[in-house]
């Protein structure tokens, strides 16, 4: 009764003056629930006391979390304490005055963890006007981890008086959802719902498929309540699907599975014969249910249900979904937001399917380009390019070693890797191509020999486990556009570097007197030998550069791929494939190949997303069929020097 | 007509004589015959490498006469392999699970017994049930078909394709490698419906010859495949002997003049490129019941190329030349590898040749291609022509 | 003229803009033999490119023989077989073979692989072999490797392979190239007999050459015909002199 008095006459104060009101009182008034609280009970008290208004309520809930509050024995007054040896440090809860007194006397409330997390909730209306910003927050998301219908009125309350403009948006995100389930009047909840339909948030999308939650019904009736859809046999619903869904609600008696038969028939052979069926007949299904079904004439066994019975007990049921939702409007809103969310959604994951295609694109493209400037212009196949990769990442992990600073080890590293394939592309082209220009399978061949010897030395000196290139910290992480596109910085940088070997290879082919010889040689050798221009020095310089590059892609492939012995290998089909596909000889056939390649793979996965190897295998059948109707590549040289 | 190209191609005779000889021998030292010179797990090395002796010259005929260097020449190998491997393995599970089930009080049905089949074979990718590609595997006949079939139609078709656009030289190479690539990254996935990279196990045993030994089995393998290695060297000698050789060393050497000719050297690769890949076939239906088990990693890319190494450094361009390319690399490949070779210790270093074989190989192959790119084989000719 | 062999009318052909053949016309009648004059640059290879289906022109029409078959959109070896034999500027013979084979390869039979596969060697083969051989002054040579006969005797070879293709039309390029004295003789006389039953055309720069043969000659200059007639004709014609002697002298 008294309790009853007080609500009534907080909820006026709470309506009318707000005044300073002690806490003591109202504690003294649940005494015995604060004192030894449960968790089935306890909310009645923590309701009266937020309902108080009193300026030491939050402090209060604090520290009875944390146990910090004592009560003192005698008369039943509650105090903050601490402890100091067998001394209790006392502040009264309501004027903070300090005094001391020894332990005896006192008990210290410990409510238990399901305690705690209610008065943790009760806390959190109050942290949400809390001055200090990071608390704030934190009561935000802890809503938003466990929303719960009595936190949307102070919610709603925080939210005007919120200073920070990211946090107010993210409030009011909050109170949108909690409204659109919590909202006690069916316009505040459609309301809420239709605000957020241009919202891609995983967040929101979660909301709202709670509303739209539904549970399967099995009915001798016709369907009623809020229904989702009435699943039709057949096209939604197995017969036997459905049968079982029978069973299940008890409607129909269970079906005996033929793995049961065969069990009640061995526990029921009588002298070689089942039913009056002798054993040996037992070995095809239609024989054995006749065998059941005489058993179960005799009462051995519960009855067969026939196909027919089975047939007859789903088509007299109807099978339908209903919303746990009750009220039509409310689902329909939310199926068209959700519909909407999702039209957003699809679009934002096309860019996200670009960005990703975009950097496997890049990828492939700094693998594959320096294959191109050996294959175009030298005519060589070389196919330990992948080792070259393989050299670079290598190298890049060596310089780690000795430079500990990410940063510095990877601009360190480039150049140095650059310096290493070069070398050993120059080596490479002096000792074994520069014999074998007229003889291309042959080129092939030896530098497969050259491939499989570079592999295994790796593995001889790095051993078979991967080794680890670490990239600077500030490459961590993802540029995080919404919940559907994002992606790693990582990434982004390969594309830059990418977008930076494209523009040199260009500058040096089209700007540099190299890039003329180069040209000149591709062209016409004999010509260009006859103008003073030598062929051998050329072509040295020309697989280097291509070898330098594939060194560079290595160092770049290796800061978002595990290095090791085998990585040239997984990369290095593809590369062929990314210049035949672009067409031979030139830098956009191999960009445009690239492209293709990456756009395509990252298709396929998008259809089929749980096969990556099934992707990869479709990827290359499509390209065998595209070199069929372009054998020359997307950008083919044309001419008389194409038809040789 | 046989008469006239031996005559003219000596070498054959050679060759026939001496396989009869080295089967011979082997058959005498093997365990199954009694003297027991010749382990039989030796006995089944040297039956696996006249399989690859017998793919081995497929590869040359396609790449050393034909011209087409083929990375794919192993994916035939190895779908011959799968589909024999189908039946083997089915037949035998077929009569372990009778077995097991023919102690319940009441018989099986043919259902319950295929599904009991189909747990054991298909247990290991979650499954149970045969998928479409398993329609024959019960029958020997049909999969011995497929054994020729399946390659023989996949050649066909790949080679009409890729012949018809005029794709040529190190093009086509790159496209035979698509092709595996692309068959071996199928077989690797589970629902592949060949048991993804569990691939066929189990090979070695026969259905229906539980009752013998290992030794005998392995010896039957053995002379099974040097009969096929015979008939298939007396076939491809016969083949690119006559004009047929001519026609086609002519598209090795110059497409466009044969084709100026009037021969539609379209119609001679298809040819040549399936002849060889239904070979490849058969000799991978022979080897892998003797290596006893098969998987996807079998058919990657580097198998095909180390296929070409084999023909390279053995001699391209004749018929014994592959011969000894592939018996030579692949017997000293599994010496090497199988620590047969003495460790070679240089005080501050120990070379481990498991460690070191493939810088070896590797290099060597670039010194083979190199410095006699007629192979070994070549060395024929230095001891044959001197007299004269 | 009612004995027109080969009909090329209107035919051009362009490679990344620019005009290798424009909008050429020529007549072959058979038996004929026919030089085709001009600078480089011409068009003359591509004239041969076109007739035998190496390249596909843009326009213009190509039609064979009495029931006037289109020669466009046939493939290489269909063209060959039509009757059409073809002589390349380098001696392309195959070199790894003996001249016996190479003769053999081309020599008029079913090309079909199996047929191939199954061709047997016949007495008649070998008498037309013996023939061509004779021909060509290369019977002593007929079991020698083609890689090692001197550079005049592998272009007789390779004319050789065309008479034994028995073709209708055969064309020639430039066989004179890199030929003695003695052998340019010799040369122009198998040409010569060859065109008593045949058409024969024969690309050539040299006018020498030429001149032997004795013939009707074309001009070809910027994909297109220049002149026609006599060689005396087409050598006094003003254009013609100024084409060859404006190049030489540039």
């Amino acid at each position: 009764m008294l309790r009853q008095f007080l609500t009534i006459f907080i909820w006026l104060g709470l309506a009318g003056m707000t005044f300073a009101q002690d806490l003591q009182p109202v504690l003294q008034t649940h005494a015995d629930e604060i004192a030894k609280p449960s968790r089935s009970s306890v909310s009645v008290a923590l309701d009266d006391l937020v309902a108080s208004g009193a300026p030491k309520t939050s402090d209060f809930l604090e520290q009875w979390q944390d146990k910090g509050v004592w009560q003192r024995d005698a008369d039943g007054v509650f105090f903050f304490a601490t402890e100091d040896g067998d001394a209790l440090t006392l502040r009264d809860i309501d004027t903070v005055a300090e005094t001391t007194a020894p332990k005896a006397g006192f008990s210290q409330l410990k409510p238990n963890g399901g305690v705690r997390r209610l008065i943790g909730t009760a806390l959190v209306q109050f942290q949400l006007t809390d001055p200090d910003l990071a608390r704030r927050t934190s009561a935000i998301e802890s809503i938003a981890r466990r929303p719960n219908a009595s936190q949307l009125a102070p919610l709603l309350k925080s939210i005007d008086p919120e200073t920070d403009a990211t946090l107010k948006a993210r409030k009011i995100q909050l109170a949108n959802f909690m409204s659109a389930s919590f909202a006690p009047d069916t316009d505040d909840k459609i309301a809420a719902i239709n605000s957020m339909s241009s919202d891609t948030s995983i967040e929101a999308r979660a909301a709202l498929n709670q509303l739209l939650s539904v549970k399967a019904v099995v009915s001798p009736d016709a369907p009623k309540g809020n229904v989702a859809r009435v699943l039709k046999l057949g096209p939604d619903l197995s017969q036997d699907d459905a049968y079982a869904q029978l069973v299940a609600a008890k409607l129909a008696p269970p079906t005996v599975s033929p793995a049961a038969i065969r069990d009640a028939l061995t526990a029921n052979i009588d002298g070689g014969r089942v039913g009056g069926i002798p054993t040996a007949q037992l070995d095809n299904q239609p024989m054995r249910e006749t065998a059941y079904a005489a058993l179960a004439g005799q009462g051995i066994v519960p009855p067969l249900v026939t196909q027919a019975e089975q047939t007859n007990a789903v088509e007299t049921h109807s099978f339908y979904e209903v919303y746990d939702e009750k009220d039509p409007a409310v689902t329909d809103a939310a199926r068209a937001a959700l519909d909407s969310i999702e039209t957003r959604v699809g679009a934002a994951q096309a860019v996200d399917l670009t960005l990703d295609a975009l950097s496997l694109a890049s990828i492939y493209f700094l693998a594959a380009i320096g294959l191109a400037i050996t294959f175009g212009v030298m005519g060589v196949i070389n196919m330990a390019h992948g080792e070259f990769i393989m050299m670079g990442a290598y190298t890049g992990y060596v310089v780690q070693q000795f430079v500990p600073d990410y940063t510095l080890s990877i601009i360190v590293a480039l150049p140095l890797a650059f310096a290493v394939t070069f070398a050993a592309g120059v080596a490479m082209e002096r000792l074994v191509i520069r014999h074998l220009y007229h003889r291309p399978l042959e080129t092939l061949l030896a530098t497969f020999g050259i491939s499989v010897a570079l592999q295994q030395l790796a593995k001889n000196i790095f051993g078979t486990q991967a080794r680890p290139l670490t990239s600077p910290g500030w490459l961590d992480g993802a540029w995080v556009v919404s919940d559907v596109i994002q992606i790693s910085y990582i990434r982004i940088a390969i594309f830059v570097i990418a977008l930076m070997f494209l523009a040199l290879i260009l500058f040096v082919l089209k700007r540099t007197r190299l890039g003329l010889e180069v040209r000149a040689v591709t062209q016409n050798p004999g010509m260009a030998a006859s103008m003073g221009i030598n062929p051998d020095r050329i072509n040295m310089l020309t697989f280097g550069l291509g070898s330098g590059i594939a060194g560079i892609a290595g160092v770049a492939i290796g800061l978002y791929a595990k290095v090791t012995s085998e990585m040239g290998a997984d990369y290095i089909v593809q590369s062929f494939m990314t210049v035949v596909v672009g067409g031979v000889g030139n830098v956009w056939g191999t960009l445009a190949g690239a492209s293709l390649i990456g756009f395509l793979q990252k298709g396929i996965e998008w259809f089929n997303p749980s096969n990556t190897l099934a992707a990869q295998t479709y990827m290359v059948l499509f390209i065998i069929l595209f070199i069929q109707f372009r054998p020359k590549g997307i950008v083919a040289q044309k001419g008389r020097a194409a038809a040789d | 007509m046989h008469k006239t190209f031996i005559s003219q191609n000596p070498s054959v005779l050679w060759f026939i004589a001496l396989l009869g000889l080295f089967t011979l021998a082997v058959t005498v030292g093997s365990e199954a015959f009694g003297t027991g010179l010749i382990s039989t797990s030796m006995v089944k090395t040297l039956g696996k490498t006249l399989c690859l002796c017998l793919i081995a010259i497929a590869m040359d005929v396609v790449w050393g006469y034909c011209g087409i260097l083929s990375l794919g020449h192993f994916a035939f190998f190895g779908i011959g392999g799968y589909a024999i491997g189908m039946w083997l393995m089915y037949a035998r599970t077929e009569g372990i699970v009778l077995s097991s089930l023919s102690g319940q009080a009441i018989p099986s049905t043919a259902q319950e017994i295929s599904d009991a089949i189909g747990n054991q074979i298909f247990g290991v990718v979650g499954s149970s049930d045969f998928p479409w590609l398993w329609a024959f595997a019960d029958n020997l006949f049909l999969q011995l078909l497929m054994v020729v079939v399946v390659p023989g139609l996949l050649a066909l078709v790949f080679g009409w394709l890729a012949f018809r656009s005029r794709v040529t030289g190190v093009y086509l190479s790159i496209l035979t490698q698509a092709m595996t690539l692309a068959l071996s990254l199928w077989l690797f996935q589970n629902d592949s419906g060949l048991r993804g990279n569990n691939g066929l196990s189990g090979l070695q045993n026969i259905p229906g010859f539980e009752g013998s030994s290992q030794a005998a089995i392995s010896l039957a393998f053995f002379l099974g495949s040097a009969l096929a290695l015979a008939l298939g060297y007396l076939l491809f000698a016969w083949v690119v002997s006559g004009k047929m050789g001519s026609v086609v060393q002519g598209i090795r050497d110059n497409e466009a003049r044969v084709r100026f000719l009037g021969y539609r050297v379209e119609g001679y690769k298809l040819f040549i490129f399936t002849l060889t890949a239904v070979v490849s076939g058969i000799a991978g239906a022979l080897y892998y019941p003797q290596a006893g088990i098969i998987n996807p990693a079998e058919l990657a890319p580097i198998a095909s190329i180390y296929l070409a190494v084999w023909v390279a450094i053995g001699g391209r361009g004749r018929l014994y030349g592959a011969v000894i390319g592939a018996a030579f690399v692949s017997l000293l490949s599994s010496w090497f590898t199988g620590g047969g070779a003495p460790a070679i210790d240089l005080g501050f270093y120990t070379i481990l040749w498991t460690d070191w074989w493939l810088v070896l190989l590797g290099v060597s192959f670039v010194c083979v291609t190199l410095f006699f790119p007629k192979g070994i084989g070549g060395l024929f000719d230095y001891l044959v022509r001197k007299p004269s | 003229m009612n004995n027109t062999l080969l009909e090329v009318s209107g035919v051009s052909v362009s490679f990344d803009g620019f005009k290798a053949i424009n909008s050429l016309s020529i007549q072959i009648a058979e038996p004929e033999l026919r030089a085709i004059i001009g600078p480089n640059g011409a068009g003359k290879t591509t004239f041969m490119d076109i007739i035998t289906g190496k390249t596909k022109p843009d326009e213009g029409v190509v039609i064979w023989g009495e029931r006037n078959i289109s020669l466009l959109g046939m493939s290489e070896a269909d063209i060959a077989n039509a009757g059409i034999g073809r002589k390349f500027q380098k001696p392309t013979v195959f070199e790894a073979q003996t001249v016996r084979q190479n003769l053999a390869m081309a020599l008029k039979n079913p090309r079909g692989p199996l047929a191939v596969l199954l061709h047997r060697k016949t007495p008649g083969n070998a008498a037309r072999i013996e023939a061509i051989a004779e021909e060509i002054g290369l019977s002593d040579s007929l079991p020698r490797i083609a890689g090692e006969l001197s550079h005049g005797q592998k272009q007789w070879l390779e004319i050789g392979m065309l008479l034994a293709q028995e073709p209708r039309l055969l064309l020639v390029d430039e066989p004179a190239a890199g030929m003695t004295v003695e052998e340019r003789e010799k040369t122009t006389d198998i040409l010569k007999r060859a065109a008593q039953t045949r058409a024969v055309v024969v690309v050539e720069h040299d006018m020498e050459f030429v001149r032997r043969l004795g013939c009707k000659v074309t001009v070809l200059h910027e994909g297109s015909v220049l002149a026609e007639g006599s060689l005396d004709h087409v050598t006094s014609n003003p254009t013609v002199i100024e084409v060859y002697l404006g190049r030489g002298h540039a």
